[in-house]
């Protein structure tokens, strides 16, 4: 009797969650690609749910590094592209998969690096000088590896140093294929030197010995821009809620919320749409 | 090792205050995982049992085709899945992608080789007893199918059990074709996931423990029904 009350009851519960949940009545949502970077830091959790309340639309943002999720919104799984490499961004409009890109929002990039600094750059104000000593030294040193605006953003600078680090003797350079958050825990784990963007790395929690070395060059400038997928050539976007979205990102109400998202009272980000070189 | 005293606090913390997030994110998990699970039953029960009960030509082939695919790499599963449910994929116009369907999807097709490959043992097992007894009643393909399994089911219950456990387990599939979305698709394991990226261990660990303690309750209410089945024989 107990046994089958209770199969009854196991099958009933198994049955019960095997169900559709029902839908909400207002059931709007958009489908935002953005980078490790914006979710990783919070800044989604906070800033989110006021766009919600001001319009019932659900934003879902699916986040990848910047190169899958220009791909993905390449083959239309995106209403909305929010990342952070200008040139690759422009690309994507250029080659008509997206209306139009606005600037959103900046931070920078910082070097962090181990409490001991073996390549001895704490302070340098010339960020690819650091990196030079950095390959010098054959000090340990994590790269995102997955073609993400972070990612792309290192390469840059190792090019202007004038050093090809993945070809480096010595395995001293590690390329993970990694989120921003993972890079970390294995620069931490490693102590080893990184690139990461302020962002992820102020909400960053398991920092063990880790630490800023290197800020404040020009060439650090990390701009965020937005930009809607194409409805022309893809027919089922949500083309109004997602320009919805962009609208309120780039007006004064979703600029201010960014102002204000801070943790520990600094802010992460920078509001700067307005900035029309951006 | 702080972080694991750590961890278990806020495994407490969250069980105890009912934190809203983490009840959102076992519902959807146990959702995702026993709506897996009853489908690869319906389809790997009665596979298996044919498989084992039913000679033609190539059986061996899928028999060791299906002991194979128990070994298909989770990740690869969801990037087939995610191309396959793309909008620019033959099923886009579903629009299942980033949705807890597609993670069911998945899930499903990971543990109904495994369900079936062992179905297809167990039930080879009982057929040493049962075959002489079923020719000789001259039972018909879907009786002889029904009757293995329902002679079978305490053994199967494992085999089922072992489908659910691979299937909560599961983050690399779930991750790419739900897409770890905060509210829709976000269920334990890419939540751990998620935290570890953060840094935040503590809480990642925590969750691993629920996880963990939810896998152990499923299966301790498996035995307890599988234990007065044992009883009802005596």
């Amino acid at each position: 009797m107990l046994r089958r009350t209770f199969i009854a009851a196991a099958v009933a519960v198994a049955a019960l969650s095997a169900l559709p949940q029902a839908a909400p009545a207002a059931d709007r949502f958009i489908t935002v690609a953005s980078t490790t970077s914006t979710e990783d830091s919070g800044l989604f959790k906070y800033l989110l749910p006021l766009f919600t309340a001001k319009t019932g639309v659900e934003v879902r943002v699916v986040s990848k590094g910047t190169g899958q999720a220009i791909d993905m919104a390449r083959r239309g799984d995106a209403d909305v592209l929010l990342v952070h490499h200008k040139p690759s961004e422009e690309k994507f409009v250029a080659e008509g998969y997206g209306v139009r890109r606005l600037p959103v929002m900046y931070n920078d990039f910082v070097v962090v690096g181990p409490k001991g600094d073996p390549a001895g750059i704490r302070g340098l104000k010339d960020v690819s000088k650091a990196l030079a000593r950095v390959a010098g030294a054959k000090a340990p040193f994590v790269s995102r590896g997955d073609d993400s605006g972070t990612h792309k953003a290192e390469q840059a600078l190792w090019k202007a140093a004038g050093i090809d680090p993945a070809a480096a003797p010595g395995g001293w350079y590690k390329a993970l294929g990694q989120g921003m958050g993972a890079t970390l825990n294995a620069a931490a784990a490693m102590d080893a030197y990184t690139v990461a963007d302020r962002g992820t790395w102020l909400s960053f929690k398991n920092r063990a010995g880790l630490d800023v070395v290197v800020e404040g060059d020009q060439r650090l400038f990390n701009q965020y821009g937005v930009i809607l997928a194409n409805p022309q050539k893809f027919p089922h976007i949500k083309a109004a809620d997602g320009q919805a979205f962009i609208d309120w990102l780039v007006s004064s109400d979703g600029q201010k919320a960014i102002a204000d998202f801070k943790i520990n009272g600094d802010r992460l980000f920078f509001p700067n749409a307005n900035e029309p070189g951006a | 090792m702080h972080e694991f005293a750590a961890a278990f606090a806020t495994a407490l913390r969250l069980i105890g205050t009912l934190d809203p997030d983490l009840v959102e994110i076992v519902g959807l998990s146990l959702r995702v995982s026993l709506s897996a699970v009853l489908a690869a039953a319906l389809v790997g029960l009665p596979l298996g049992a044919a498989l084992a009960a039913f000679r033609f030509p190539g059986r061996r082939v899928v028999v060791v085709a299906l002991n194979a695919m128990m070994g298909l790499p989770p990740v690869v599963v969801g990037l087939v899945l995610y191309l396959l449910l793309s909008r620019s994929g033959p099923f886009g116009a579903l629009g299942l992608l980033f949705t807890p369907a597609a993670m069911i999807a998945a899930q499903a097709v990971l543990i109904t080789p495994i369900v079936a490959a062992l179905t297809r043992q167990t039930v080879e097992d009982l057929l040493v007893e049962y075959d002489d007894l079923l020719r000789v009643l001259g039972t018909g393909p879907f009786h002889t199918i029904a009757t293995l399994l329902m002679e079978a089911r305490v053994s199967l219950a494992t085999t089922v059990l072992a489908g659910f456990g691979r299937a909560s387990a599961e983050v690399g599939a779930v991750m790419i074709v739900g897409g770890n979305i905060d509210h829709v698709t976000r269920v334990m394991t890419t939540a751990i996931a998620l935290e570890t990226s953060k840094g935040d261990l503590p809480l990642a660990l925590g969750l691993g423990l629920i996880l963990i303690v939810l896998s152990l309750a499923v299966n301790a209410a498996v035995s307890i029904i599988r234990d007065s089945a044992r009883g009802s024989f005596v």
